[in-house]
């Protein structure tokens, strides 16, 4: 398979482009899910919530 | 019981197997010493061997004394002992790196100072302090606090017994191979990569250990969901490994040669140094200190994350446009138009995570605004995030092209860049280190909140000296280079610009001076913490920190 500078940069504009814009969006979206909210309010008293010394289940 | 005692044969097989690997490395290394090819070689293998001979005794002299149980470590508990030794080393290295910046700091404006001696010569200081403060001080914060936050964020002990502690003393031994080449004058050419070949493949196998040391720890989690500090963490070891790798793709002359030469030639070389180079910037100095913001932050303020959405939208948008922005280092250069271009258009798209994030880490104080006046560790944190904005703010301005043909080259560049390593990563370090001192070392509080605010003040001071001396400087310094007179001549000598410079040399070694002074009070502050002691004037409830 000899890909010249040309195809490669040529799938990088497209493809590439689509799969990262793609993952990107992803991200946002699973951000801004309303059904994560209970969870991401938790996760934002994460550190508050850690005075123990020892590691165990809450 | 019979997992305890599995685990405990798997702790052995993995001491027997280390101790066995540095033994071959011992003996591989007095070949070196004896065999090297050059001094710098010859040098390094003692150095090497005498760290590979105290590793094999350091892990039998655990296994012993665990043995023995006269260990302070309780297996049950969380894995704090080795976070403690990386904040007395991060102490020393910031210590170390500043002070040599002072130096070169002073040589700029005495140049005498190297007193011709090659080892004090700019050209081998400059790469030592800037080493010295980001992977030394910055990578020693880095690991330890990154092990502390994910064995509390993940309720759960850092993977591993011997691991955590091979990336702690591994990464040792690279800083200490990597200080003393550059003094001895092996170096790669290549900014913030300068350690040659070894030193890259041993940084490879310490970073690659800890990596894995992060995901068991991840791995072995007992909270289902991987708080965004994490992420940040993560993304910095991750995206440094891929840099280091690529960057120092290199082929040494022979295996017994301290001397490489790099993979690439030419401008692919000048564009995979800028690629390894802005993202060691993106990456290391942001991501990296990011996630110390979104755990000492909250932590300190006992306040929640003002915006936990916020915080993923930033590390997904951050990590998306960081790894494009390496391209603005190199406007006006052999590097095609195009990439250049995409270079600032990155740098520019830039601005809204980072003032995102900025936004999001300042916030999170709203309800406890009144803690910037009575904490003055929380003053420290917020004025770092400040910072981070500022830098942030700054950079993007820079990238582009018409900005950058004016101050690219000159000490403006110089200011950017020590807004944001003073500013932001200093001081979102001692921040960290201010609480993790009381935290690991099972204090009630500080020594003295007062030489905080004390430390607070003189560092602030000198940076502001530094910054503004550096624009000044910069500036005045681009604007003489482009300078001409009306018949078309340059306007000034370049030796005119040089000496044009002076005052602003002092002014910015006056400022490094006032770091270095506040980096001393708090080394100071914090070994009275940890030995347990009050300052007899603070002994009162009502100024000991809440926790």
């Amino acid at each position: 398979m000899n890909l010249t500078y040309a195809e490669v940069s040529h799938f990088a504009q497209t493809w590439g482009l689509v799969f990262l814009v793609a993952l990107f969006l992803g991200g946002v979206i699973y951000a801004l899910w309303p059904s994560n909210r209970t969870r991401f309010d938790r996760a934002s008293r994460l550190p508050l919530e850690d005075d123990d010394d020892t590691p165990k289940e809450r | 019981m019979i997992s305890a005692q599995r685990s405990d044969y798997a702790v052995a097989v993995a001491e027997l197997a280390t101790a066995a690997a540095l033994v071959l490395a011992t003996v591989l290394s007095i070949f070196l010493a004896a065999g090297g090819d050059d001094p710098v070689m010859r040098f390094h293998g003692y150095i090497m061997a005498a760290a590979a001979g105290l590793g094999v005794f350091a892990v039998f002299n655990k296994r012993f004394n665990r043995r023995e149980g006269v260990s302070r470590d309780d297996p049950a508990g969380y894995n704090d002992e080795v976070i403690r030794a990386g904040v007395i080393a991060s102490m020393f290295w910031g210590i170390a790196g500043f002070a040599a910046g002072l130096y070169i700091a002073l040589e700029l404006a005495f140049p005498g100072l190297n007193f011709d001696l090659p080892w004090l010569n700019f050209g081998r200081l400059r790469p030592l302090h800037t080493s010295a403060v980001i992977f030394a001080f910055g990578g020693n914060v880095l690991i330890a606090t990154s092990f502390y936050v994910v064995q509390r964020t993940c309720k759960a002990r850092l993977a591993g017994e011997i691991a955590p502690w091979f990336v702690f003393w591994g990464y040792q031994l690279f800083l200490v191979l990597a200080a003393t080449g550059y003094l001895l004058g092996a170096t790669q050419s290549k900014e913030y990569a300068e350690p040659e070949w070894y030193a890259d493949l041993w940084l490879t196998i310490v970073w690659v250990v800890y990596l894995l040391v992060f995901l068991g720890t991840i791995w072995r989690r007992r909270e289902s969901h991987i708080f965004v500090a994490n992420w940040f963490y993560l993304a910095f070891i991750v995206t440094i490994a891929m840099l280091h790798i690529v960057n120092n793709l290199a082929v040494p002359v022979s295996l017994t040669s301290s001397k490489s030469y790099v993979l690439f030639a030419g401008v692919q070389d000048a564009m995979t140094q800028w690629w390894y180079g802005h993202n060691a910037v993106g990456f290391f100095l942001t991501a990296g200190f990011l996630g110390i913001m979104y755990y000492f932050v909250p932590k300190r303020a006992e306040r929640p994350i003002y915006s936990y959405r916020l915080s993923i939208i930033h590390f997904w948008a951050l990590i998306f446009l960081y790894i494009w922005a390496g391209p603005h280092h190199l406007h006006y250069t052999a590097l095609p138009d195009w990439a250049q271009t995409l270079g600032m258009t990155f740098s520019i798209m830039l601005w809204m995570p980072s003032w995102g994030g900025m936004i999001n880490g300042l916030m999170t104080l709203s309800g406890a605004w009144d803690k910037l006046r009575t904490d003055p560790v929380v003053r420290m944190l917020v004025v770092s995030v400040a910072f981070y904005g500022m830098s942030t703010f700054e950079g993007p301005l820079m990238s582009i092209k018409a900005v950058n043909s004016l101050s690219h080259y000159t000490d403006w560049t110089i200011g950017h860049v020590h807004s944001g390593a003073l500013g932001w990563v200093g001081f979102v370090s001692f921040g960290a280190l201010y609480c993790l001192v009381p935290w690991l070392w099972k204090r009630e509080g500080l020594y003295s909140l007062k030489l905080v605010g004390w430390h607070f003040w003189i560092s602030t001071l000198g940076i502001l000296l530094y910054i503004t001396a550096m624009w000044v400087s910069g500036i005045m310094q681009g604007l003489m280079w482009r300078a001409y007179d009306s018949f078309g001549f340059l306007e000034y000598s370049f030796v005119e610009s040089v000496e044009a410079m002076h005052p602003f040399y002092l002014v910015r070694a006056l400022g490094g001076a006032l770091y270095v002074a506040g980096a001393l009070i708090m080394a100071y502050n914090l070994w009275r913490t940890a030995r347990g002691d009050v300052r007899a004037s603070e002994m009162t409830p009502a100024v000991v920190p809440a926790q």
